[in-house]
């Protein structure tokens, strides 16, 4: 499908979304509360068809987080974006790994990294980081390293 | 540390004094033996980043460190003379480092090799990953500047390297020393 087919499909299944089609890929902008329900649905779908998360990430606009997915349809090679804006005191979003398998490692890496609390994630522990790191998240804009040698 | 100019006029520690039939030479020890480890320094294998690209280039048919006595990089510690620290070093590799620095023989040597090396380089403002310095785990002997060093001023440090342990004392001695006072 094209970006513009994609839209008006996407609309379609769920009119509370708002797109924006500026870059390559069709950008959707969608509440935390209707995500899961419209995860599934695009997985789901026939003629969507996305089965592949090929990136699961989050941005720290120091106002409030974004949570960014990057869907592909090994099918149809179409691809979307979507994206879910989250308080930054209280993150937390439905967790996506019973649709995509491959979210539940990705879903731990952003636990760890910006604090967003994954609602229903069967194993939500640090990644990477040692025990203890619970509470710093180091890619949050505010971070600070606690042996920090230089203030900007 | 400006050791150059002192041993570029002594190839080998020592005077000879002709007589017939030959020659005998006389050296002290300490200095045969410096001569001969700053001649024989095998690299470990260990590179963590892109310095280590240039460390391999330096390894290669262009630049040969091998002429200088660098031989071969042996992927054991227990055969290393010296380590290059060829990289940004982070808070998880840094027990492995020291683990690899304990295992060596003694004398051991240690080059840090570009600016993660040294300070922890463009991670040095508020990581939670990245040491700040490699002689934060184990002690370096050279520092190379650069990001990453050319194999030229990796060659230069370990010729550097060669002349500080010729001009100077053993590692035995400097701990010998050290308890002394």
């Amino acid at each position: 499908m094209t970006n513009e087919e994609l839209k008006s499909e996407l609309l379609q299944i769920q009119p509370v979304i708002t797109v924006d089609e500026t870059g390559e890929w069709l950008n959707v902008n969608i509440e935390s509360k209707d995500w899961p329900s419209f995860a599934k649905q695009l997985h789901d779908k026939e003629n969507l068809f996305f089965n592949y998360l090929f990136c699961l990430t989050c941005v720290d606009w120091k106002t409030h987080l974004t949570m960014v997915y990057h869907l592909s349809s090994l099918r149809f090679h179409h691809n979307i974006v979507v994206k879910s804006k989250l308080e930054r005191n209280n993150a937390e979003i439905e967790t996506v790994c019973n649709l995509w398998k491959t979210a539940e490692f990705h879903e731990r890496e952003v636990y760890e990294m910006f604090g967003v609390n994954f609602i229903n994630h069967p194993d939500l522990r640090l990644l990477i980081l040692p025990d203890g790191w619970e509470g710093k998240n180091p890619l949050r804009k505010d971070y600070e390293d606690s042996i920090n040698m230089i203030k900007l | 540390m400006d050791v150059k100019s002192e041993i570029e006029k002594q190839p080998f520690p020592g005077e000879v004094h002709q007589t017939a039939g030959g020659g005998i030479l006389t050296s002290k020890l300490d200095d045969v033996i410096n001569w001969a480890r700053s001649n024989s320094l095998w690299p470990l294998v260990f590179g963590t980043s892109c310095c280590a690209i240039e460390m391999m280039s330096t390894a290669s048919a262009k630049y040969d460190f091998s002429r200088f006595g660098f031989e071969v990089t042996r992927a054991t510690p227990r055969q290393a003379d010296l380590i290059i620290i060829a990289g940004t070093i982070v808070n998880k590799m840094a027990p492995v480092l020291k683990r690899l620095y304990d295992q060596m023989a003694d004398p051991k040597y240690v080059i840090a090799m570009g600016a993660c090396a040294i300070s922890g380089g463009p991670f040095f403002y508020n990581t939670y990953s990245v040491v700040k310095g490699a002689d934060h785990v184990i002690p370096v002997d050279v520092y190379i500047p650069g990001c990453p060093p050319r194999p030229e001023a990796l060659l230069h440090a370990m010729i550097t390297l060669q002349q500080k342990i010729k001009n100077g004392l053993t590692r035995e001695q400097i701990r010998s020393e050290a308890t002394k006072t």
